[in-house]
């Protein structure tokens, strides 16, 4: 079922061993699929790092662009074809360090993109350098002595910049990876679903957190679904569910709204 | 039928001008002295059904219009000297993944923040090497209004025809000056259109595998084609590769599909050129000071003409050679420390008889500062 959405002629692919980002990817094909689209209907736009390899190695229309930046790119894409759905997939550093105003600024818009961030808190591609996701006192390359930065949380970020639709998940969580993925493509508006996504060859490593199956167990054990018993009874534990859905006027729409508008208009700018 | 005369200001020639050639899509971010573009492509872009977005910075602008790019519109964003710098990175991934695209910058005084409301043509060099890499890639501009009308549709032209993004390099003169212009009709100025591949549905189309005449058709996204983009080197299929025969080929398919044909896609315009002594060079807004000189002084019997360059990028060499051969002198007359002086010094034969003519203080150069230079240079002194 999955080979019909990848290009095999691109596989293997170039994520390490035990990573997270390929069970995402299988978790994203399956929503497409349980929505029943057309491939020729999505586009998938990323920027820079391991996860927005990702782009290259689905069979629709596929854009990898620069670092920070793919949901600029993916603004273009959706205003040029407001019918296509356009999926932009990414990290944590692409998305909220480099490219963190614009994630917000297309939350304030409301423009109708399904952003899909991968959360393994570091920056993988170059290394393993702490990144806004790297909680304090946590390790990377840059961060030896551990980060005296603090970290963002994606899910209050996003909400606090208008998103219509925010949802959190972890790798472990394989049935929530396409159940959310699939209800954020169908949401008319901007979407985010953060998916805490294992790295053992860096973030792992570095922290001392064992085997990727280790780090699998700790988003079984360390998160809990919304408003349950579990999390509200200990604060370190993450809170796993749709924590926005709501129905908002959406970008592209308003602007059809606004074609019409001018169109009905008079030389002189009266009706 | 009557003709379209409007007297308007230059951000607004340029707007027409690109709504001349089809635009599609904008996206921008205000900024002195071009945000009149913008403005008027507000009000008359959703008129048209076609979008326009103001977005968050410089940055996102160049990459949006690069996203609805490539969904088939042609596609531009306006901006100044901080917002040109801003986007030189998604300038050169429009560079790597050949997308066709039109940047204006009016160019105002720098560095940093500068003369915002002065004019200067320092960004020459930006414009040809602002994004990092081996690259070429197009640079056009004006002097007058009708001119920089044509030229915007004639950006647009290029962009389409070469897969390649386009700056429109005017400056704040011309910005903000306002002048008669004569709006062609319709099918009256050559608009090239996105050539699409004809490849079927269901058969391999390489977006990436150049035709016989070196030109790319194109596929939208959204249509029959899937395929991908990046701004890595790539092979035939935009898959990235690190292969060195495919970075190879690669660059220089981006370097030549520009540099070879610098002189057949020149745009210049000359003015007394036959017998002319002394030869001036100016683009953009000097070159109606250089052109006032020219002609002043041919009323009083001096051998002298001008050298208009429209495009300035890829720089026509032999052009500029063949044109300055047996010249006593050669003034070029530019708004900057010498930016396009030096490239006319490499491509002429006789380097020494060549010079400069400029200002960098904010204020418009005059016939007079140009006629004081040829002064010195003819030994009659200040």
């Amino acid at each position: 079922m999955v080979r019909e959405y990848i290009r095999q002629r691109f596989f293997p692919h170039l994520w390490c061993a035990g990573c997270g980002h390929g069970t995402v990817m299988t978790g994203m094909i399956r929503a497409i699929e349980r929505l029943g689209l057309e491939k020729n209907e999505i586009v998938i736009v990323s920027g820079i790092g391991c996860s927005s390899r990702m782009s290259g190695y689905l069979d629709f229309h596929t854009m990898h662009t620069i670092h920070g930046r793919a949901i600029a790119f993916a603004t273009g894409v959706k205003m040029g074809r407001p019918d296509l759905k356009v999926i932009v997939p990414m990290g944590d550093g692409d998305a909220l360090a480099i490219g963190g105003n614009h994630l917000i600024h297309a939350a304030r818009r409301n423009l109708d993109l399904t952003a899909i961030i991968m959360n393994n808190r570091i920056y993988g591609m170059t290394g393993g350098q702490f990144s806004p996701m790297t909680p304090f006192g946590e390790r990377g390359t840059t961060a030896p002595f551990g980060s005296i930065d603090h970290a963002f949380d994606i899910v209050e970020v996003a909400k606090g910049a208008g998103a219509a639709f925010v949802a959190r998940t972890t790798t472990y969580h394989v049935q929530e990876i396409s159940r959310f993925i699939a209800k954020a493509i169908q949401h008319k508006g901007f979407s985010v679903v953060e998916v805490m996504s294992q790295c053992p060859t860096y973030y792992g490593r570095k922290n001392k957190l064992g085997s990727a199956v280790d780090m699998l167990e700790s988003y079984r054990n360390g998160t809990a679904p919304l408003g349950s018993k579990k999390a509200s009874e200990n604060p370190d534990i993450i809170e796993r569910g749709i924590f926005v859905e709501e129905e908002r006027p959406e970008y592209s729409g308003e602007y059809s709204v606004l074609v019409e508008r001018c169109r009905g208009l008079g030389q002189d700018g009266r009706r | 039928m009557e003709e379209d005369i409007q007297f308007i200001q230059g951000n607004e020639a340029v707007a027409l001008g690109a709504l001349y050639a089809g635009l599609g899509f904008y996206a921008g971010y205000p900024i002195t002295p071009s945000t009149e573009i913008a403005e008027i492509l507000a009000e008359r872009l959703p008129e048209q059904g076609a979008a326009f977005v103001q977005m968050e910075d410089e940055i996102s602008s160049m990459c949006a219009i690069i996203g609805a790019s490539l969904t088939g519109l042609k596609v531009m964003t306006a901006t100044s000297g901080p917002g040109f710098s801003l986007m030189q990175e998604a300038i050169g991934y429009a560079v790597m993944a050949e997308v066709p695209s039109v940047v204006v910058n009016m160019q105002r005084g720098g560095p940093s923040t500068g003369l915002p409301t002065s004019v200067a043509q320092g960004d020459v060099m930006q414009a040809r090497w602002g994004t990092h890499g081996d690259h070429s890639i197009v640079a056009l501009t004006a002097s007058n209004l009708q001119d920089a009308f044509e030229i915007t549709v004639q950006g647009f032209n290029l962009a389409e025809t070469y897969r390649t993004p386009v700056v429109l390099l005017f400056d704040e003169v011309l910005a903000h000056m306002r002048e008669k212009v004569v709006i062609p009709a319709p099918g009256e100025l050559e608009v090239v259109e996105r050539l699409r591949t004809s490849v079927p549905k269901g058969t391999n189309y390489h977006p990436y595998l150049a035709r016989e005449d070196g030109r790319l058709p194109m596929s939208d996204f959204g249509g029959k084609h899937r395929y991908n983009v990046t701004g890595l080197v790539h092979d035939m299929w935009g898959f990235p590769s690190t292969d060195p025969r495919v970075a190879y080929d690669l660059l220089h398919h981006l370097v030549d599909k520009l540099e070879n044909r610098a002189d057949a896609i020149a745009h210049y315009k000359e003015y007394y050129l036959e017998d002319a002594e002394n030869l001036l060079i100016a683009y953009g807004s000097p070159a109606r000071s250089a052109l006032h000189l020219v002609e002043e002084r041919r009323n009083r019997g001096a051998k002298i003409g001008l050298l208009e360059l429209q495009s300035l990028w890829p720089f026509p060499r032999r052009t500029v050679r063949k044109k300055c051969e047996g010249r006593s002198h050669v003034l070029v007359v530019e708004m900057n420390r010498g930016q396009i002086c030096q490239e006319v010094v490499k491509a002429v034969s006789n380097p020494e008889r060549v010079y400069l003519s400029n200002r960098f203080d904010g204020i418009f150069i005059s016939p007079q500062d140009i006629l004081q230079t040829l002064n010195v240079i003819g030994g009659k002194g200040v």
